[in-house]
């Protein structure tokens, strides 16, 4: 039998930026953004990937980080929420959602603007029931999502 | 419709002149960095070097623990150290009690000592270099155990074969007292009727804050201070709780937070993991990180209080008059007394719900369960009590045939009747209850809700009707706790807040609160900026807390709905000292005007008749700070003001257990519709209003959000959410697959409406609020119960009715009926 690796070199980009790092196997991908690559925008609010604070866009696609090893992403083109606005400047959908009030302590809302960015790019004019299905898979426990029903209806087209 | 709306009712009188800030829905400061990811929350906080701490947790609801080993999990290169219960219960003392014996002799650590209570209850802590393998070595941690019989069923606590959690105590009992006042013998004597009710249950869930607990703790060994990073919420109480038992001065425990990921009440008693957190950093001399996993917040964190009432009586007029009622309170704190027994008292700052009835006799035991340790949770005590109370009206309109409505309009304590002081002495300060039910129906559609139902029948649905009525008492009297124990020298309230004016005019201020996304920043700087005549941005609020700010005191902490009294009146006094010395600079400056002539405006101070002749606060700041050679040796002016707002409080009598209580009544009236496929017992919420009466709003909109909110969790608590133990004491919900909390697609359409009726008590008319909420349960129960109507006629004796308790309700009402009775005197 031959001995396992416990670590493997993964190169990832995130938000433009590349980063090439030893990571153990083990260790899941929002663990090796928060933790290694200090990115701690992402966020985690449970165990068993339900509550989607740690949403992100890998490859172009909507996935939970805590429900992918790090070194699966290898290779990958990752964005997160540090990545949205550009030089301070909230992004439309960002600023709605402080003008709806959208958020209130604020955990779930980078995982949650993930959500809506990943829905919005696919379907540009959403209908409610579509926003609401999108973002079934984020848990907010402040505002009862009816503020974020708004504020993504606010960007739709 | 499926989104929300708001609508306005016709204008209250309003106390307070209109402010050029205050009561405008401006954006909130916190905003742009929590939208960008730029947050700082507690699981961000890094330092070199710190290990991760993992707790060995025990897998039986009752043992005695017989041997621990860590010597494998110590063996594992990258394990810095362990904390056993052994040592723990050398290097601290017990946790102060706050009950009475027999809950008194509880000896409660960081870690179990000896024995295990509750499945998850922490036994060990391991710290290592990475989070994993720290999970690792815990599994490396050999603890023998010897099973003992578990308790998880409250109603057993006292049986005599039952097993005893807590020998120090020698029985279940943790704290019991009785509470009358009026005369009930004379109310039962002239009821018509007397409506009796056996057992109903208000279950056990908490608002499962989206960021677990956790903590970064660095010990420096020159000085044998921790500095604990901490999204604990209440750290003036951690602080009372853990110096004591570390057996050091609070100015020994800094507790540093910035942003907190949902609170609820549920992140106040953390600290027993911090004294884990603290002995651990000081023992491996490096800082000590500590987050929570979800399974581990689920297993062993601050569950809401579970109750039983039993024997149920009330006397009523054969016109729906309510005379008065007794009950027997049975409430399961689980294993531990972590802020119970005050759960014990807290329910009585609304003794009466919003009725009128003077008699009221109800009988408080507290017992202790095999599972985790109850702490407050959003509308803690009270909100278990109001929904007694509603269930009590709505049962008796159920039995008696009455109108709900009518039966609460006849009841509700009136607009005319306030300040209205209830039989126990609490001082309801304002409102309007049967307005604001009134707002209720209309945004429900109430007129038209007899042909709804038909509608309905017709496609083989039921349709329900319910309201739920509850106060969001503000402002905790924490003398309170005495009428718990004599002994306790507790009394009273505070908050702190210091306003400066900087070198460079820079106009700041640090709050004693510990916001979770209620806005405290936004809300202190319009406060701030009302006075101070400057733009709202001009006011930087300092983003957390920190004990070395010296902005704090024994209360400090975002608990029991009181920042807009406390926390804001501690704003404004800082300021209003604050505008008074720049006034008196003023007048030195601008050549001895009085300071009656002077105003502040537009970042100025200025001479009211000769605005032009202004001194900008920048020059203020730089004169006081930089450049004050010359000024008058009297000037006592600082530009750097501290202010303890305190809230006129009297200690309560003991012997009647009688006195206010809490300073403010917010009240909220929701009213919800359901529609019910019978076959199934599934249920939907095809229509939802919440009227909510805070007094006077500061920021419209983050008061609405806080009504929302809490009405979404409400509906969980109501539909879905409860934490469900096993016989042998297994949480069945210990993660979010099991425990459902609301997800978007199952939020009902809302309606949102409001009244300000401003408190004659508070600085700023303003009462607290965000605890609201629990009229959500409420209010869905009551629709459950209207819907069961000539369907078998079951009344709702649950907090928690998921579908399937709602189909035997239906089809097998004999149970609920069993429950009540009527009887005529």
């Amino acid at each position: 039998m031959g001995v396992v690796a416990s670590s493997k070199a993964i190169t990832v980009t995130v938000n433009g930026v590349e980063y090439e790092r030893e990571v153990e196997a083990r260790k899941l991908l929002i663990h090796f953004i928060r933790d290694d690559l200090d990115l701690t925008g992402s966020h985690i609010g449970c165990d068993t990937g339900n509550c989607g604070a740690c949403s992100v866009i890998v490859d172009g696609g909507l996935l939970k980080s805590c429900m992918l090893l790090a070194v699966q992403a290898d290779g990958a083109t990752i964005e997160t929420v540090e990545g949205l606005s550009e030089d301070g400047t909230l992004t439309p959908l960002q600023q709605a959602f402080s003008d709806h009030h959208a958020l209130q302590c604020g955990y779930c809302t980078p995982g949650m603007l993930m959500s809506a960015t990943a829905l919005l790019r696919a379907n540009p004019s959403p209908s409610e029931a579509e926003i609401k299905k999108a973002l079934q898979g984020n848990i907010c426990r402040c505002t009862g999502y009816w503020n974020i029903f708004e504020a993504v209806k606010a960007v739709a087209r | 419709m499926s989104g929300s709306t708001t609508i306005a009712p016709d204008p209250v009188e309003i106390l307070a002149p209109q402010k050029q800030w205050s009561g405008q829905s401006i954006p909130r400061k916190e905003d742009k960095r929590l939208t960008q990811g730029e947050g700082v929350f507690v699981d961000d906080v890094k330092r070199h070097g710190m290990g991760y701490l993992h707790f060995v947790r025990s897998p039986y609801g009752h043992a005695h623990i017989t041997s621990i080993d860590v010597s494998k999990a110590e063996e594992i290169k990258g394990v810095y150290g362990t904390l056993t219960g052994e040592e723990v219960a050398s290097l601290t003392d017990p946790f102060f009690q706050l009950a009475t014996p027999p809950g008194a002799h509880l000896k409660d650590y960081a870690l179990a000592v000896g024995k295990v209570r509750y499945v998850g209850e922490p036994v060990v802590a391991v710290v290592a270099e990475t989070r994993d393998l720290a999970r690792d070595a815990s599994e490396l941690v050999e603890v023998e155990y010897e099973p003992l019989e578990a308790l998880v069923d409250a109603r057993r606590a006292l049986d005599d074969a039952t097993p005893v959690l807590h020998d120090d105590a020698g029985s279940n009992l943790m704290w019991e007292g009785v509470y009358e006042w009026g005369d009930l013998d004379a109310a039962f004597a002239e009821a018509d009727r007397i409506v009796k009710i056996k057992e109903l249950h208000f279950h056990r869930f908490n608002s499962t804050p989206l960021e677990c607990d956790g903590a970064l703790v660095e010990y420096n060994r020159g000085t044998g201070q921790w500095t604990i990073h901490t999204n604990n919420q209440f750290p003036g109480f951690a602080a009372i709780m853990m110096g004591p038992a570390m057996r050091t001065g609070l100015d020994k425990l800094r507790f540093v937070t910035q942003d907190i990921g949902g609170g609820f009440g549920n992140k106040i008693t953390s600290h027993p993991q911090l004294v884990a957190c603290c002995l651990l950093a000081r023992k491996l001399n490096r800082p000590v990180q500590w987050t929570e996993w979800r399974t581990d917040f689920h297993l062993s964190m601050s569950h809401g209080n579970e109750r039983w009432f039993h024997d149920t009586e009330v006397a009523v007029k054969s016109d729906g008059t309510l005379l008065g009622f007794r009950t027997k309170a049975l409430d399961d704190a689980g294993a531990w007394l972590r802020y119970e027994p005050l759960g014990g008292v807290i329910w009585a700052q609304v003794t009466p719900g919003m009725y009128k009835w003077r008699n009221i006799r109800l009988e408080f035991t507290q017992v202790a369960t095999n599972k985790a340790p109850c702490s407050p949770n959003r509308g803690y005590s009270r909100m278990q009590h109001l929904w007694f109370t509603e269930r009590m009206i709505d049962i008796v309109a159920h039995e008696l045939e009455l109108d709900p409505v009518d039966v609460r309009k006849r009841n509700y304590v009136k607009a005319e009747d306030m300040p209205y002081e209830t039989p126990n002495g609490c001082v309801y300060d304002s409102g309007d209850y049967a307005q604001m039910l009134d707002l209720a129906l209309e945004l429900i559609g109430w007129e038209g809700i007899d042909e709804r139902k038909n509608e309905a029948r017709s496609r083989g649905k039921i349709v329900g009707v319910g309201i739920g009525s509850t106060l969001d008492s503000g402002t905790n009297n924490f003398g309170q706790s005495r009428l718990i124990n004599p002994e306790l020298q507790f009394s009273g309230n505070n908050e702190v807040a210091t306003v400066k004016l900087d070198i460079f005019g820079e106009i700041v201020v640090t709050l004693g609160t510990t916001p979770q996304g209620q806005g405290h920043e936004t809300t202190a700087a319009q406060v701030v900026a009302d006075i101070l005549g400057c733009p709202v941005d001009d006011v930087h609020v300092r983003a957390g807390h920190d004990s070395y700010w010296n902005s704090h005191a024994g209360f400090s902490g975002t608990y029991a709905s009181q920042f807009a009294v406390t926390g804001l009146s501690a704003v404004k006094g800082a300021t209003d000292m604050l505008a008074e010395q720049i006034k008196r600079l003023g007048s030195v400056i601008l050549g001895g005007v009085p300071v009656e002539a002077l105003e502040l405006a537009e970042g100025t101070v200025r001479i009211k008749d000769n605005p032009e002749a202004a001194l900008p606060f920048m020059a203020c700041g730089a004169i006081i700070n930089a450049n004050n050679a010359g000024l008058p040796e009297d000037l006592d002016v600082t530009l750097n003001c501290r202010y303890v707002y305190r809230p006129p409080f009297e200690v309560p009598d003991v012997e009647r257990k009688f006195g206010n209580l809490t300073l403010t009544y917010a009240a909220q009236i929701h009213a919800a519709v359901v529609e019910i496929d019978p076959e199934t017992g599934h249920y939907e919420i095809v229509d939802y209003a919440a009227v909510d009466d805070c007094g006077l709003r500061i920021h419209p909109q983050i008061v609405e959000g806080q009504v929302m909110g809490a009405t979404a969790q409400a509906l969980g608590a109501a539909m879905h959410e409860s934490f469900e133990y096993d016989g042998d004491g297994n949480l069945l919900t210990p993660n979010f697959y099991d425990y459902h909390v609301p997800h978007a697609l199952d939020m009902p359409p809302l309606r949102t409406g409001y009244i300000e009726s401003a408190s004659p008590f508070t600085p700023l008319g303003t009462k607290g609020m965000g605890e609201g909420g629990g009229a959500g349960i409420h209010a869905v129960c009551a629709a459950v119960q209207d819907a069961m109507r000539g369907h078998g006629d079951a009344i709702v004796y649950d907090s928690w009715n998921p579908y399937a308790r709602v189909w035997e309700l239906l089809n097998k009402p004999e149970h609920a009926r069993a429950l009540v009775e009527v009887v005529s005197s």
